[in-house]
């Protein structure tokens, strides 16, 4: 057994946090390393926040999805939409009026999910088929059903769609006093953090309107369903402009301001990884790893699988929000390029280089992924810039030839070490041992 | 009570709904119809079939790589986009025909999908099934930013000139050209060579035991690796034949044009049920259908066709999450 730690691990961890913002922090202002390269840093971070989301549907839940760089998209340009006006005409016109659309909005379809919770649309419809097919055939009394259910379901949406409006007015008056209460500064500040929470939560909405039909599908299904969610949304943001003028479509939204600091990025990170970290050593974690391991088992030890995919896909598509939100602050400009299916393979090729399940893993690899890309830039002689995408996938399939399970596997370092269960494929002694060993030491630190 | 007037009230207002849908979807046909009228109705079908027949080319290779080694193989799109490359290459430089020009892009694919079957797959055989997956997105970016440089192909737009000359036939008013023609006979020829090979040799019968039980089919004396390389060859020529049909029909060729048809010729296997060859090109049809459909009949919709391709695929899962044609699979213990 092992001997209990001097220090708890939680120490070494914020010391090694807090030494490395402060280097970042220290080289980018008294510029050691140019601006170039500070925004690469700040970039990997946002990237690590949005494969760490990955990482929870994925390495965590064990649902094979394609989709993240869809949430990405919607928090980017759900979160650019608030900004931009807000920063250009600050006092005059409508600055707040795509804050307060999108929080009355989210605010709608969450009553409107409420409704249908409330109501038991689902068991109202199965007693009303039960009650019918005593007298009619199953079709007939289906028809029917369904006919119920689809007007009950059409007023219910209606309802939401009056709140939403009531709503906006409501939001409106809140927020427009919140803005003028605040001094300038501040209220810059306020309105990049609602704007982030807001890029986060539409993502996590979206998520789970999607997630509730698409979890159901195996896992191969799934990930090809998130995959066609991908690309449905880059074919929307290509078309944005039929619908909203200022996300500009095809040609690129530009003008978002640039908030987004290391300061910023590296506070979401170091948030999104308490969050994801005290999640996964929770119960209601143990349930989602549990999911993963085994779904039949898992449902036989009475796990809600089917809410636990849910769970897990809308945090993991929280926290893609989040980090869209801040890369859109980052460089200024939105294009639907940065959003399609190339780019979408990054997080999850991120994920499977880190090791699937491994937290500290996911942040390496997005470290190194972007110090890599932008590497090979700097290391490679002029003329020769379009190698850069032959030899990164050469790197990759040496890496993935040589070590299949990723850089860290599963493994944890300091804080965010877990009692993870031990790997499927080891043979059972070890796996009781490894379990053993790995339960002890849950219980001391 | 009067149980008698409720069922016949009940059974009279289902009637109606059935009335109202089957008069809601004829006159949703007959409204497509007269919208531009039936001879642009019926050119945007043989528009859509003769898409569908490209993308059924494509598709072969994925589902029957997918029914054999349970891998979603991304790079088939960019084996697919060098076969146009090779016959583009055969047909201008060296002034080829067009026979031997998709020969030679069938052949060209085969070996190159073999090289990656052998070096990208084979040692991850026992690996976890996403580290293939892996490999796969890697080899698929390596093809198409190999490919892109300035000595290889280039990543600009480069027109691609048709072998002969295109013949256009006007029946009442509704064009055919000889390319279609060509398109429909070259897949219906070697979709038939593929059926009689899979179900009537003895090579097809090994496929088929190993991709229902690999295991087994080891024990039965089959080859598996050579099988799963045969599986990989005879995709990858269908894709060189369906880059080189594909180039002729849309003559511009580019190092990333494999990226969409392959995604939408996976999609149409899926829809069709992954691992069945009639299903994949029964989806395939469908999945160009619906592309020139929504193309001809939704407003700006050739900037939305990606979108509604996608959305059916959803839909399909919905409603039968296994594809068309595909079995459901019971999940053992």
């Amino acid at each position: 057994m092992k001997k209990r730690a001097a220090i708890p691990s939680w120490v070494p961890t914020l010391l090694f946090a807090a030494l490395v913002f402060i280097a970042v922090q220290y080289a980018s202002d008294r510029e050691i390393i140019s601006r170039y390269w500070s925004q690469v840093i700040v970039f990997a971070a946002v990237t690590s926040i949005s494969a760490l989301g990955l990482n929870l549907i994925y390495g965590f839940n064990g649902q094979f999805s394609l989709g993240q760089v869809g949430f990405y998209a919607i928090g980017a340009y759900g979160s650019a939409l608030i900004t931009k006006d807000f920063s250009k005409n600050p006092w005059s016109g409508d600055p707040i009026g795509a804050l307060c659309w999108i929080m009355a909005a989210q605010i709608g379809i969450v009553l409107v999910l409420l409704a249908f919770q409330l109501l038991h649309i689902g068991d109202l419809n199965k007693s009303l088929r039960k009650t019918l097919s005593r007298t009619l055939k199953t079709h007939e009394a289906s028809m029917i059903c369904t006919l119920v259910t689809l007007v009950a379901s059409a007023l219910i949406l209606a309802a939401g769609y009056y709140a939403t409006l009531g709503l906006h007015w409501v939001t409106y008056r809140l927020m427009s006093a919140l803005f003028t209460a605040l001094p300038a500064n501040a209220a810059k500040n306020v309105n990049f953090l609602l704007a982030i929470l807001n890029g986060g939560t539409i993502a996590a909405l979206v998520a789970y309107l999607v997630g509730l039909p698409l979890l159901r599908l195996g896992s191969d299904y799934f990930g090809i369903a998130t995959l066609g969610f991908a690309i449905m949304v880059y074919t929307a943001l290509q078309n944005s402009d039929l619908v909203i003028p200022t996300m500009k479509g095809a040609r690129g939204m530009v003008g978002i301001p640039l908030y987004t600091t290391w300061g910023w990025a590296f506070g979401a990170l170091v948030v999104c990884i308490i969050v994801l970290r005290n999640l996964i050593r929770s119960s209601q974690g143990r349930a989602i790893i549990s999911v993963r391991e085994d779904e039949i088992a898992a449902r036989a030890m009475g796990v809600d699988v089917t809410r636990q995919k849910a769970v897990a896909f809308t945090f993991g598509a929280l926290f893609a929000g989040i980090a869209g939100a801040l890369y859109a602050h980052l460089y200024g400009f939105l294009h639907p390029s940065s959003f399609n299916t190339i780019k979408g393979f990054d997080p999850l090729i991120i994920i499977v280089f880190g090791g699937l399940g491994s937290m500290t893993g996911t942040i390496m690899a997005s470290v190194g992924f972007a110090l890599l890309i932008e590497g090979l830039r700097v290391v490679l002689p002029q003329g020769f810039e379009d190698w850069r995408f032959v030899i990164y996938p050469i790197l990759l399939l040496i890496v993935m030839l040589l070590r299949p399970s990723g850089l860290m596997g599963t493994k944890e370092w300091g804080w965010l070490r877990a009692p993870l269960p031990p790997e499927r494929d080891i043979p059972v002694p070890q796996r009781a041992l490894a379990a053993q060993q790995t339960h002890n030491h849950g219980e001391e630190a | 009570m009067n149980n008698a007037i409720t069922r016949t009230a009940l059974r009279s207002l289902v009637w109606l709904i059935y009335a109202a849908l089957g008069v809601g979807i004829v006159w949703g046909v007959v409204h497509l119809v007269q919208m531009n009228g039936p001879v642009y109705f019926a050119q945007s079908v043989i528009d859509g079939l003769k898409l569908g027949f490209v993308y059924a080319l494509i598709a072969l290779g994925y589902t029957m790589v997918y029914g054999i080694v349970r891998l979603i193989n991304f790079a088939h799109g960019d084996v697919f986009m060098v076969g146009a490359f090779t016959s583009f290459f055969a047909i201008t430089e060296y002034g080829w025909g067009f026979v031997p020009a998709i020969l030679l892009a069938m052949i060209v694919c085969t070996l190159l999908n073999v090289v990656i079957e052998r070096v990208a797959y084979k040692p991850l055989r026992e690996a976890p099934r996403i580290a293939a997956l892996i490999t796969a997105i890697g080899v698929s970016f390596f093809l198409e930013y190999f490919t892109a440089l300035k000595w290889v192909f280039s990543a600009d737009y480069i027109t691609y000139e048709r072998p002969f000359e295109v013949i256009v036939w006007n029946i009442h008013g509704v064009l055919i050209t000889n390319i279609t023609v060509i398109i429909v006979g070259v897949t219906v020829a070697l979709l038939l060579l593929l059926t009689f090979i899979t179900n009537r040799t003895k090579m097809g019968k090994a496929m088929r035991a190993t991709a229902n039980d690999k295991a087994a089919a080891r024990l039965m004396g089959i080859n598996v690796d050579g099988i799963t390389s045969l599986t990989f060859a005879m995709g990858a020529a269908l894709a060189g034949a369906g880059g080189t049909l594909y180039a002729i029909a849309f003559p511009q060729i580019w190092t990333f044009m494999g990226v969409m048809p392959g995604l939408k010729a996976f999609i149409a296997a899926v829809l069709g049920g992954i691992g069945n060859i009639l299903g994949a090109f029964v989806g395939s049809l469908l999945m160009g259908t619906i592309d020139v459909m929504v193309v001809s009949f939704v407003p700006n919709g050739s900037r939305l066709r990606d979108m509604f391709a996608f959305l059916i695929l959803i839909i399909v899962f919905l409603v039968k999450p296994t594809g068309i044609f595909g079995e459901t699979q019971i999940e053992k213990v």
